[in-house]
């Protein structure tokens, strides 16, 4: 089965309009237990928004909190400038769906899609042509009367993803929507989600803990840890410039080097724990408890010495293949240092384990990161 | 190479099991056959064949819809159970609905005091009842003088209906909580977040998916009732269809048909209110709990909607634990008529019963016990056959045992007559007569109950365990003795105690099978004490003394359940 087209006519038939929304000083406590901490988010119109972040940093709070099932100690909510903070979940016309689809067992795919607007008080014959459009959009038309037990999990989420947007929400909130796939149909529904928010044009919030799903389908991501926004941004903005030491771990693999600065002026250096010495660029800007931060993918290896580069002799003690790399993991200074060397096929790998190698470190474009704000 | 093949010996036609696994199988098939489906079978068999010829005929059931007594019954039982399930309904409903979705103190204590009808017989919390609800019961006296009316609670068939739904709601009450307790908070916040809420989403959400438990409960309730015959008999109520089939054989005799007839008839409905359910129940899988998430939002409720809460839970469990008071009362009164309390109190009943009426007490003791001990083994023995070997027709035996819920005890007690009557022992006493009969007729009665808990025990030990055993030498006799029965020991005891718990107040086989007050256990004494005014004290005494019984077993076999889950949880 291939990514199916989304039938245009049919996302016609739907009114969606992009509103813009902001989370504006929201603090959210149970008990003595701080979930979120001034959230302050803007996102705007039609974009497809991220938050990410490991288990327990708030994601999920943050999202049912704008669909109305949390309530927040401090702080509102704006849907097209519209404060929503003091309405129920029923009023909010905020599209949720749920990480468990959360179909209705008792009613058919058609009973279930056409719920919400039988709720509105729409029309038999125009809940008959919008629930017919979702689920065309959806690619289930043929569908319509089974039920939710009937499905696989692929079509269920389709399912709750038209029962949801059949009532032309201000906002799409799409709570884990990939958790519950396997990996091929993760791909695959990431993709239709991408193009069917497109479509609609609907302002989108995607709730995620896998940066992959984050980094292809969204445009802008909210990392988020221990209930703080850690950096909002691109994913290329997040990856290329980290606000702090979470943000650049939780995206993407990086190397660490912690130390201490010594010296001043042209003489600054950056003594490593494991006490390697690097050189620290004029203008560069070090914080205290800085740490050197650099992706593996910017280090070099070689068999010889780099002339005029900061290179450490190490040895070879790890190798894994990655497919398009492959990724070493080089002993130097009683520390462990990760470059990735791109894999070219036909030819051999380049060390075994316990070669001697040069790492060059790229110290010029590294990054001096604090441990990020917790 | 190819001479390697040649001598492979030809497959070999292999027993199916081991002959201990087989003589065990046939063993359980003759024990059902003998005191299940063969008494159940005469009976059946009695009701179409025509009395004298011998030939098969519809004339028995012909004579049944053409005499208004008996259609006069049927529509009684009918209407009785439907409206006990009315009732029961309106008594669950509330209770389920307050302490599920809301956060109520006291909910835990609502849940427990919710199951105390049950470890009361019915038929005891009766004559209770008419002392409190009758019509010179303690509550009409006190209507009458204050208010200038009465309410006829406890006139006729509503009588029947009162007690009966105060006996039975708990089960519609376990199961509808339990369905709500499994719906999954995601499918309200589904409705919510669609715009839906309040009492249409109750309507249109929460209702459907609780349905299935209620459905169950509900049918359960209405076979339950439909069955019973103590109740009525003691209310003074005969023209329903159990009363009739004992009174039948119990005055005309075991040779008249119209007994055999109306016990078909017994069966025909349970069978029916059971398909019911279970066409209810089917596809209807609606348990949409997610790991880790549990049950539905239990929400605060206003200072007002507490008031009236709290009122109607007031209610509701006053009129339902009143048996249970009244009893009390009873057991320790010196006269009370016509008055809303009694006169005065003494300790003379239970001195009475404890002197003269131990014999029932011992009695009771004894054959409950031997009831609910071949309920284990036989349980046992069938869910070990049906879940760890491979015998053809092994899924029968458990059918087989299963059917006995659909026999009433008026049917099996009937059966049983017809069987054993016959059957003389050297010295010329029926078979029939003998006590160990009511024993087995207690067990088979009792048999599915059991079965369930051993089965259920069984299926949560991992077959990885006894294969750890057989692959350290022992054989399959010696891994069940040393692995699956210690690993079984609390769901064995659990089925036990609800075995012996239950065949201790059971009435209906009872009053079939017993034959003198010697050999009567305390069930059928309670019955007889009830039946005069002067044997009400007396009676009473005994009741409280079976409630206390029942109560101590459920107990036990909570603690016993509890224990087992906490123990064994972690190797699972």
């Amino acid at each position: 089965m291939n990514a199916h087209a989304i039938d245009a006519s049919a996302a016609a038939v739907l009114n969606t309009a992009a509103l813009d929304l902001h989370i504006e000083g929201v603090n959210l406590s149970y008990g003595s237990n701080h979930v979120l901490k001034n959230v302050n988010l803007d996102i705007k119109p039609g974009e497809f928004f991220a938050f990410l972040g490991p288990s327990g940093c708030g994601k999920t709070t943050l999202l049912r909190l704008i669909a109305g099932f949390n309530t927040p100690d401090t702080g509102r909510v704006v849907v097209g400038g519209r404060d929503i903070s003091n309405l129920p979940p029923w009023k909010r016309d905020v599209g949720l769906v749920f990480q468990s689809y959360a179909l209705w067992p008792h009613m058919t795919v058609a009973r279930n899609v056409a719920f919400g607007l039988e709720e509105r008080g729409v029309k038999r014959g125009e809940i008959q042509r919008r629930v017919a459009a979702a689920l065309e959009i959806v690619g289930l038309g043929h569908l319509a009367e089974r039920r939710p037990s009937q499905l696989s999990g692929g079509q269920q989420q389709r399912v709750a993803l038209a029962r949801t947007v059949v009532i032309e929400p201000k906002v799409l909130l799409l709570d884990e929507p990939l958790s519950n796939l396997d990996a091929k149909m993760r791909v695959q529904v990431r993709r239709e989600l991408r193009d069917l928010q497109q479509r609609l044009g609907l302002t989108t919030i995607f709730v995620t803990h896998d940066q992959e799903e984050a980094n292809t389908v969204c445009d802008r991501i909210a990392v988020m840890n221990e209930g703080v926004v850690q950096q909002v941004g691109t994913p290329v903005e997040l990856y290329e410039r980290p606000a702090n030491l979470f943000v650049a771990t939780f995206l993407g693999t990086a190397n660490v080097l912690e130390g201490k600065v010594t010296g001043t002026g042209a003489a600054r250096q950056f003594e490593t724990l494991g006490g390697l010495r690097l050189p620290i660029a004029a203008g560069a800007e070090v914080p205290a408890d800085a740490r050197l931060v650099f992706r593996p993918q910017v280090a070099r290896l070689a068999r010889e010495k780099p002339a005029g580069a900061c290179a450490f002799e190490g040895a070879i003690s790890r190798r894994e293949f990655l497919g398009s790399v492959i990724r070493f993991g080089i002993e130097v200074g009683g520390q462990e240092i990760t470059v990735d060397e791109v894999f070219q096929p036909g030819l051999r790998a380049p060390y075994e384990i316990g070669d001697r190698v040069w790492v060059d470190i790229p110290v010029a474009s590294a990054l001096w990161l604090g441990p990020g704000t917790a | 190479m190819s001479l390697a093949f040649t001598q492979a010996p030809a497959r070999r036609w292999r027993l199916p099991g081991t002959p201990g696994q087989i003589a065990l199988a046939l063993g359980l098939t003759a024990f059902l056959l003998a005191f299940l489906l063969v008494p159940v079978g005469s009976v059946i068999y009695v009701a179409f064949t025509e009395k004298g010829s011998g030939g098969f005929t519809l004339i028995n059931f012909v004579d049944f819809f053409r005499t208004d007594l008996f259609m006069r019954s049927f529509w009684n039982s009918f209407y009785v159970s439907a409206m006990t399930v009315g009732l029961a309904s309106l008594f669950a409903l509330p209770l389920a609905y307050i302490t599920t979705r809301f956060e109520f103190r006291g909910a835990l204590i609502i849940q427990t005091l919710g199951f105390v009808p049950l470890i009361m017989p019915p038929f005891v919390g009766a004559v209770a009842m008419q002392l409190l609800f009758g019509r010179n019961g303690s509550v009409n006296l006190l209507l009458n003088e204050y208010f200038g009316f009465r309410i006829p609670f406890m006139e006729g068939l509503n009588g029947v209906i009162f007690v009966q739904a105060i006996h039975y709601f708990p089960f519609i009450l376990i199961n509808l909580s339990a369905a709500l307790r499994n719906i999954d908070r995601s499918m309200e916040e589904a409705a919510q977040n669609l715009g839906s809420s309040g009492i249409r989403m109750f309507r249109r959400i929460v209702l459907p998916l609780a349905m299935p438990g209620y459905v169950a409960g509900a049918s359960l309730v209405f076979v339950k009732v439909f069955d019973d015959l103590a109740t009525p008999l003691l209310l003074n109520v005969k023209d329903m269809l159990a009363p009739q089939a004992y009174l039948r054989v119990t005055s005309i005799g075991i040779t008249d048909p119209m007994g055999y007839v109306i016990a078909v008839v017994l069966i025909v409905v349970s069978v029916f209110a059971m398909w019911v359910s279970a066409l209810a129940l089917r596809g209807r899988d609606y348990a949409t709990t997610q790991r880790g998430g549990g049950g539905l939002a239990k929400r605060r409720m206003r200072p007002w909607e507490q008031v009236v809460a709290y009122g109607v839970v007031g209610l509701i469990l006053a009129l339902v634990l009143a048996p249970h008071l009244g009893l009390l009362l009873l057991s320790f009164a010196t006269i009370w008529s016509f008055s809303p309390l009694p006169d005065g109190f003494t300790l003379a009943h239970y001195s009475r019963v404890f002197g003269e009426s131990s014999v029932y007490i011992k009695n009771t003791l004894i054959y409950a016990s031997i009831a609910g001990g071949i309920d284990v083994v036989v349980g046992t023995a069938i869910a070990y056959l049906v879940l760890r070997t491979k015998l053809i027709g092994r899924h029968w035996l458990d059918w087989a045992a299963t059917a006995a819920l659909a026999v009433p005890g008026v049917v099996l007690g009937i059966g049983y007559l017809r069987t054993f009557y016959d059957i003389r022992l050297p010295d010329g006493t029926p078979l029939a007569t003998l006590w160990i009969v009511l024993v087995i007729a207690l067990a088979i009665r009792r048999l599915p109950y059991a079965l369930r808990a051993c089965y259920a025990a069984l299926q949560q030990i991992s077959v990885s365990l006894e294969e750890a055993a057989e692959n350290l030498g022992a054989t399959k006799s010696r891994t069940v003795r040393r692995v699956v029965v210690p690993l079984m020991t609390g769901g064995i005891l659990a089925g036990f105690v609800t075995s012996f718990a239950t065949a201790a107040v059971e009435l209906s086989a009872t009053l079939m099978l017993v034959q003198s007050n010697a050999d009567a256990p305390l069930a059928y004494g309670l019955y007889v004490f009830m039946q005069s005014a002067a044997g009400r004290g007396p009676g009473a005494a005994l009741g409280v003394i079976a409630v206390l019984l029942v109560a101590a077993c459920t107990l036990i076999s909570h603690y016993i359940i509890d224990r087992n889950q906490k123990t064994t949880g972690a190797a699972r």
